[in-house]
């Protein structure tokens, strides 16, 4: 009851800068019931892909190891991609007719790359002040943000990613807020436009992060949060603005489906979007390094109920994995980065391989325009390190640390990141076994388009900044 | 003689600090850098901290303690060419960096060896991933001279410091621009009258003088440098900036420049070839993360080497402090990248320490070279390798570090021991 008294006041002094241009702006998309057509709805999608995939050709690949990213590896096998789809994954495929077929002796075949950590586009190369578009650092709550109206789509970035076998990535807003807006993920393909990349249908997610971060640049401000305690209240009183934003449109809908008269209420984007984490449409994708943080983080969304898809980073998932799997949280982390602040200060090389066998899925991530472009090896590292402590852990189980865990954490494993009939043909063929330093990506495919050829400079995308440099075209 | 698992080697080093022993590391690919080459399994001889023998014939005293590589790899320690662990516990706290002094009233003069911390955590970590050796760099301050840099081992012990006043750094890119008032004409300005300050000393510091750039201490220290006795490190990466740094040492004779950062360093390879100027290159450097680095390659290493400059390999991208132990994996990208093996391994032992000038001592397998000696589970350059044993000045070395301790404490999580007892 006391939270209810202050609350109001709170939510009406935060909030009326931005309701006052946005009230009003609804679209109706629920249809043509005409008993509806009065009845206030928003697009849950006002900037929607306009992605369309590169023309797909028959494409056998035959001979190669697969691993087809859900735990399965198969010996001389191939892998039949038809429309765009994986049509086919086994050993002695025949090829139809018209199929180009690819001698992939010795070398493997492996679901693309997924990263759910990058920053490509809203931070990208080369790093100048007009492009710093990835952290709306200005106030800890920035709900309202959405990171692709920040992604420039010509950072050379993604085409080095996609040399590392990248095909699908999800591009994050900073972590200098609790809340830093909402996620996209992305096809890796070059588009004049940030919606020609985008993933179609691939829920939205929003960025949260704890710890160190919010409270160092809001701290420094001499404002909230300054504290841990200070995040965990600014997340609490978040929650229960949204939670009584979600109710009032319920209510509002709900009287009007009944005929009844009623105002809408006024629109706020920053509420919208947690109203989408709590209707359970949006994914949180949550910054978060320290085991007890995590924990804490797990109470916060049973109090507001809601779900953390993935803790990002979780440099101690480690130590609680038992925790991470029973809340059904992922913990997508680095194979080696840690030590730079006090809170990665007990990062251990064997994080992901010790999250993974101990019961909780685990992910790599970059969080790097570098680590990007080598997501394989850095699972490499996870995996000899995570054998070396003696976890048994095999080279197709790890390639989900690549793809299919990643593709659930973005709500997209029905769409991407495995080798299974039916899914886009996100394929990448390396030039031998990709846990070695030695191995590069030779073919890329994106939804059965060839995507980028090592060997065929017509196959290697350039993207505009790069024309006319004196790097163009070098890798 | 004894045979042991490299577990009890290092059960026996602990038990015996600072006690000289006998090695013999045996049964092991050997990577020699030297005109042996790499010897299908070879032997490695040391005694009292030095290589007394390296082949496939080597006589093992009685007295000696048998590493047994089992069929691994043999090879030099690891040197990092530029880093700052032992400088920078956590970065962010400040408390805990002793890298760079904005505040202070010298710059020239500081020297790292002052502010090294041979136990920092970081040291242990990366020691057991085959780095024995690093040059330690200050950051630059108030003004485009950091300080001087200094070598240092990675056992840990209190004199792991084995070279001070080994170089001076400066940072002549567009952020020493930056720093010197805006512009790369104020920072070349701001170099040639610190040169002439240091020319002048003592005398133009008679009275109450100072130096046109730098104070009295600052000059001082300045002096090796111009008189070429000690190296200068310019970071730079541009081309354009590349061709002054060329100029600069031509026109200042005897001064010995070495570059840091070199992204561009390719498009300017026979001029650096030509000047004798080495480049300390991260080859995974590829974006045009700037505008000084546009022609960043993966290319960059192969095409540097094709020239003939002399090429160290670093962990720019991978960070300052805590990564230099990823300089393996640095190494086997530029040979996935066209670069020879031999040439790519010596990048990151040999090279760098020819170019502090240690290159009798360390980075080889040979007679009369430190004890400096890792045994591998396979390949060094690939990512998953790693040492099983790590002898430094011939000594066996703990094999563990905070990180592995930790790993330990959790790796079996439903334990019944609470875990703060699990040591």
């Amino acid at each position: 009851m006391t939270l209810k008294a202050w609350m109001p006041a709170l939510a009406a002094t935060a909030v009326i800068g931005l309701a006052a241009c946005s009230a009003g702006s609804g679209s109706n998309d629920s249809g043509t019931d005409a008993s509806e057509t009065d009845i206030v709805r928003h697009s849950l999608d006002p900037y929607p892909s306009t992605y369309a995939p590169r023309p797909s050709g028959v494409t056998l690949i035959q001979g190669a190891t697969v691993l087809d990213g859900i735990g399965g590896e198969i010996e001389n096998g191939d892998v039949l991609i038809e429309n765009g789809r994986i049509a086919a994954v086994g050993t002695g495929l025949e090829a139809p007719e018209g199929a180009t077929v690819i001698d992939a002796t010795g070398r493997y075949v492996t679901p693309g790359v997924i990263d759910i950590h990058s920053h490509l586009g809203a931070y990208p190369s080369p790093s100048v002040g007009a492009h710093s578009d990835g952290n709306e650092a200005t106030q800890p709550v920035t709900s309202e943000v959405w990171v692709e109206h920040s992604v420039w789509p010509q950072d050379p970035g993604f085409e080095a990613a996609l040399a590392g076998g990248v095909t699908t990535l999800h591009v994050l807003p900073g972590s200098a807020n609790l809340f830093g807006g909402r996620g996209v993920t992305l096809r890796n393909v070059s588009g004049r436009t940030v919606q020609e990349m985008k993933f179609p249908d691939a829920p939205y997610t929003l960025k949260m992060a704890c710890g160190e971060n919010p409270s160092r640049v809001y701290g420094n401000r001499g404002q909230s949060p300054a504290t841990d305690m200070g995040n965990m209240a600014g997340y609490r009183a978040a929650w229960i603005r949204a939670a009584d934003y979600r109710d009032s449109w319920h209510e509002y809908w709900e009287a009007a489906e009944n005929g009844e008269d009623g105002d809408a209420p006024t629109r706020d984007l920053e509420l919208e979007t947690l109203m989408g984490v709590l209707d359970g449409e949006i994914l949180i994708q949550m910054h978060c390094y320290r085991a007890d943080q995590m924990a804490q983080i797990m109470d916060l969304s049973q109090e507001f109920g809601y779900q953390v898809t993935t803790f990002h980073h979780a440099v101690e998932a480690y130590k609680i994995p038992d925790l991470l799997a029973e809340n059904g949280t992922c913990a997508a982390v680095w194979a080696d980065w840690g030590g730079f602040k006090m809170e990665a200060y007990d990062a251990v090389r064997e994080n992901l391989a010790m999250t993974h066998a101990n019961g909780a899925c685990a992910m790599i991530h970059s969080d790097s325009d570098m680590g990007i472009q080598r997501l394989n090896q850095e699972v490499a590292k996870a995996l000899g390190d995570g054998r070396r402590a003696g976890l048994d852990i095999s080279d197709g189980e790890a390639w989900a640390w690549l793809s299919s865990n990643p593709a659930h954490a973005l709500g997209i494993a029905d769409q991407t990141g495995s080798l299974q009939p039916g899914l886009r043909a996100d394929v990448v063929l390396w030039s031998g076994n990709p846990y070695s330093t030695y191995t590069r990506a030779d073919q890329v495919w994106i939804d059965g388009a060839m995507s980028f050829d090592r060997r065929d400079e017509s196959q290697q995308p350039v993207r505009d900044f790069m024309l006319g440099q004196p790097g163009e075209g070098e890798d | 003689m004894k045979t042991l698992i490299p577990a009890l080697a290092l059960a026996l080093a602990s038990a015996a600090p600072g006690l000289a022993q006998s090695y013999a590391v045996t049964n092991g690919r050997v990577v020699t850098n030297t005109d042996q080459g790499i010897i299908a399994n070879g032997t490695v001889l040391i005694r009292d901290g030095n290589i007394v023998a390296v082949g496939t014939d080597v006589t093992i005293p009685a007295d000696t303690d048998v590493i047994d590589a089992n069929g691994g790899w043999i090879t030099p320690g690891l040197f990092a060419p530029v880093t700052q662990i032992g400088l920078i516990e956590v970065a962010l706290e400040g408390s805990t960096t002793d890298a760079g002094a904005n505040d202070s009233p010298y710059s020239v003069a500081l020297d790292v060896s002052d502010g090294f911390n041979p136990a920092g955590t970081h040291i242990a970590a990366t020691r057991v991933r085959g780095v024995t050796r690093a040059a330690i760099y200050p950051s630059t301050g108030h003004n485009i001279f950091a300080g001087h840099g200094a070598l240092v081992e990675t056992s840990g012990a209190a004199d792991s410091i084995f070279n001070s006043g080994s170089f001076v750094y400066a940072d002549l890119s567009q952020s020493g621009a930056s720093t010197a008032g805006g512009s790369r004409p104020a920072a070349w300005a701001y170099l040639e009258a610190a040169f002439n300050d240091a020319r002048g000393y003592p005398g133009r510091f008679s009275a109450d003088h100072e130096g046109d750039a730098l104070n009295r201490y600052d000059a001082q220290a300045l002096l090796p440098v111009v008189r070429g006795r000690v190296p200068l490190v310019l970071n730079i990466d541009r081309a354009a900036d590349l061709r002054r740094a060329i100029r600069f040492q031509a026109d200042n004779a005897p001064v010995q420049i070495i570059i840091d950062g070199g992204a561009e360093a390719w498009l300017v390879a026979d001029e650096l070839a030509a000047a004798g100027i080495p480049v300390l290159l991260d080859p995974l450097r590829n974006l045009p993360a700037s505008f000084d680095e546009i022609a960043a390659t993966l290319s960059g290493a192969q095409r540097l080497h094709d020239a003939g400059v002399v090429v160290a390999y670093t962990t720019q991208t991978s960070d300052g402090y805590y990564n230099a132990r990823l300089i393996t994996q640095h190494a086997g990208n530029a040979v996935a990248n066209g670069v020879a093996w031999d040439q790519a391994f010596r990048s990151i032992t040999l090279t760098p320490a020819e170019i502090y000038g240690m290159g009798d001592r360390y980075g080889a397998l040979a007679t009369g070279y430190a004890g400096d000696v890792v045994v591998w589970d396979g390949d060094p350059l690939e990512v998953m390798s790693s040492p099983l044993a790590v002898l430094i000045d011939g000594e066996a070395t703990a094999m563990d570090s905070r990180q592995s301790r930790l790993r330990d404490r959790y790796i079996n999580i439903t334990d019944e021991t609470p875990f703060a007892y699990r040591r």
